[in-house]
């Protein structure tokens, strides 16, 4: 072999100092083509054999819905329903709390004293005199539910709600009452909550001297 | 004037009304073909993707069709305001009418060679440039297509409609080529004398001697048809609708039944050329034959087109789209070759007299066009040993 040239001896030198030279560099090949490959029949055919598989194979995983429903999680969180306490009264304190909490808006409370007077409202200060939720507009994201000193609103898994209008989809309190007549017996309360037991901060205001204060404050705070 | 159109009527009428019955057949028949094909196409869909299927109007769904027919004809005309209006009402009729037109000579049940009087299961027998004629008509409709994407006048058509044509005028050459060599050892032009070839044993059907011209023909057959893995010309990934894109309502049913019309007459043909048409092992010919024997080589042909159209359907659900430039390579590199290799092959048995069985060799043609193109992808993405050795950047992968 004769000697290569001075200039390219030093060009190879030089190429042999770039990166791509040294021992480390891993090459990655293209896997190598077949003649089965290159014919394409095998695989069209094995294409085939899988889409007849499948085809034979019976196993539709498709759910014929009205007939057949889903099993909604406990923890889902659809259209909501206003809570009865043991008299049957609206377990709403008027609050506001989640009218607050929420961050689409959707909620609209006036509150009114509860009548004295009647003895069956006679241990209540406050109650809501209507108590509005814009189906539409709630993204369903249970903040309401969470800011309720006395778990009086949940989610229910109800998630088939339609309607034809938009004014059908704004529930006033009688409706979101009657949505929880109809859930309660079904036996699938929200999990989320107390179910029906009373909140903690109803607790506290029976045991509010003798109750550890709150984290952060001071006694007298 | 009006006299004698009424006294040659009355003349020819016995050789009038088998033709036109024949045409009634076919007009009554094709689009409830085309509607139901539609419904057959959608529930093996489902099968494949483990799903149900249309399988709520009526039992199993089979109302689905009539409801979807019912549905779309009723639909809004909806016309844009910058289609050129006379064209872009022309071209799908003009697409259904080639694709029907086409069917004129195409038998759709046994017909004899000896073309007696009475109904045949043909509208125009004893053409003697059938085969011919029906090329040259089905490769009008890329014409509706052109013509539809045209007067559209927007992008997405008229970049659908250029596929298209590019599609059928790659695809018609290896549909030709592949023809070639069944006519040549047939000697006749005439669909019903190539059948009426492959009466006797099994192995007289063309597949069985001409596979590669079979496998050919249904390709490019099936590239004609503008279906996937052919669907070039209205991708909607790329193309949103392709050549229909402007289209609805009726004026697009009329590009739906075209295209179904073609599958009806590739699977057809396929099974007229290639898998021995009406014939059966055991199963007399048609001509002489009485009426029971008749329907069941009916039967027998439309089991064949049956099985065909289920392949190609079932070919749509397994195999993905090609690339524009796969689309040409295969044509040109891949059929066209082929086809002009087997004609050669069959040349060559025909000059030299010997049995066309020996055309079987062919399939090693395909196997070395495999080799050669297997080889070729190799030498290109192997890194050459220059490279390795760092005397050359070319080709360089580092992972470094
Ligand atoms: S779920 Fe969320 S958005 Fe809906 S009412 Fe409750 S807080 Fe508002
Ligand atoms: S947070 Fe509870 S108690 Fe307060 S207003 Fe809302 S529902 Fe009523």
């Amino acid at each position: 072999m004769s000697e290569p040239q001075t200039n390219e001896a030093q060009k190879n030198e030089a190429l042999k100092n770039k990166p791509s030279a040294k021992k480390s560099v891993k090459w990655g090949e293209a896997p190598k083509l077949t003649i089965l490959d290159a014919l394409y029949l095998p695989a069209i055919v094995s294409g085939l054999a899988t889409a007849v598989r499948h085809a034979v194979s019976g196993k539709a995983t498709t759910r014929q819905y009205p007939e057949v429903e889903p099993e909604i999680p406990p923890n889902y969180r659809g259209v909501h329903r206003l809570n009865r306490d043991e008299a049957g009264r609206v377990k709403c304190v008027a609050c506001y709390m989640c009218q607050t909490a929420c961050p689409a808006n959707c909620i609209e409370i006036i509150a009114a004293p509860a009548p004295k007077d009647d003895p069956h409202w006679k241990d209540r200060d406050k109650f809501p005199a209507t108590f509005t939720i814009d189906e539409l507009r709630c993204i369903y994201c249970g903040m309401c539910e969470e800011a309720c000193p006395v778990d009086a609103i949940e989610l229910t898994s109800i998630y088939d709600l339609t309607g034809m209008t938009r004014e059908e989809m704004i529930f006033d309190k009688e409706k979101l009452l009657s949505v929880f007549d109809e859930t309660v017996k079904t036996g699938r309360d929200p999990v989320r909550t107390n179910r029906g037991k009373l909140g903690p901060a109803a607790e506290l205001s029976s045991t509010a001297k003798d109750a550890p204060p709150p984290p952060g404050r001071g006694k007298s705070g | 004037m009006i006299n004698n159109l009424i006294n040659s009527l009355f003349e020819y009428w016995p050789v009038l009304w088998p033709a036109l019955a024949a045409i009634g057949v076919i007009l009554a028949v094709v689009p409830f073909l085309g509607l139901y094909m539609t419904f057959v196409e959608r529930k093996i869909a489902a099968y494949v993707q483990d799903r149900v299927g249309p399988n709520r109007v009526g039992p199993f769904g089979l109302f689905q069709a009539i409801a979807d027919g019912i549905k779309i004809f009723l639909k809004e005309q909806l016309i844009p305001d910058h289609v050129f209006t006379a064209l872009y009402f022309l071209a799908p009729a003009f697409s259904l009418i080639t694709a029907m037109f086409a069917l004129v000579v195409m038998p759709f049940g046994p017909v004899a060679t000896d073309y007696k009087d009475g109904f045949r299961f043909i509208v125009a027998p004893g053409i003697d440039i059938g085969i011919l004629m029906m090329l040259a008509i089905s490769s009008l409709s890329a014409y509706g297509i052109i013509v539809g994407g045209w007067a559209s006048n927007s992008k997405y058509s008229i970049y659908g409609a250029i596929r298209s044509c590019a599609q059928f005028i790659s695809y018609e050459i290896p549909l030709g080529l592949s023809i070639l060599g069944v006519i040549a050892i047939t000697g006749s032009l005439n669909i019903e004398k190539i059948v009426e070839a492959q009466s006797g044993s099994l192995f007289d059907w063309n597949v069985f001697w001409q596979p590669v011209a079979m496998l050919v023909f249904f390709t490019a057959a099936l590239a004609e048809t503008n279906r996937l893995p052919f669907d070039l010309p209205e991708c909607e990934q790329e193309l949103v609708g392709g050549f229909h894109t402007e289209y609805s309502g009726i004026k697009f049913v009329l590009y739906f039944l075209a295209e179904y019309t073609h599958i009806v007459t590739v699977s057809f043909l396929t099974a007229l050329l290639f898998l021995g048409g009406w014939h059966f092992p055991g199963l007399p010919g048609p001509s002489g034959a009485s009426t029971p024997i008749l329907l069941l080589g009916l039967g027998v042909l439309l089991a064949k087109v049956s099985l065909v159209v289920l392949v190609i359907i079932l070919l749509r659900w397994s195999l993905p789209r090609f690339r524009f430039d796969q689309l040409m390579g295969l044509a040109w590199k891949g059929l066209i070759p082929l086809g002009l290799v087997n004609l050669v092959g069959v040349a060559i048995v025909l000059s030299l007299g010997l049995p066309k069985h020996l055309l079987i060799a062919t399939v090693i043609l395909p196997v070395l066009g495999a080799y050669y193109s297997a080889a070729k992808f190799n030498a290109s993405t192997a890194i050459p040993n220059a490279t390795r050795q760092g005397l050359s950047p070319q080709g360089a992968v580092s992972y470094e």
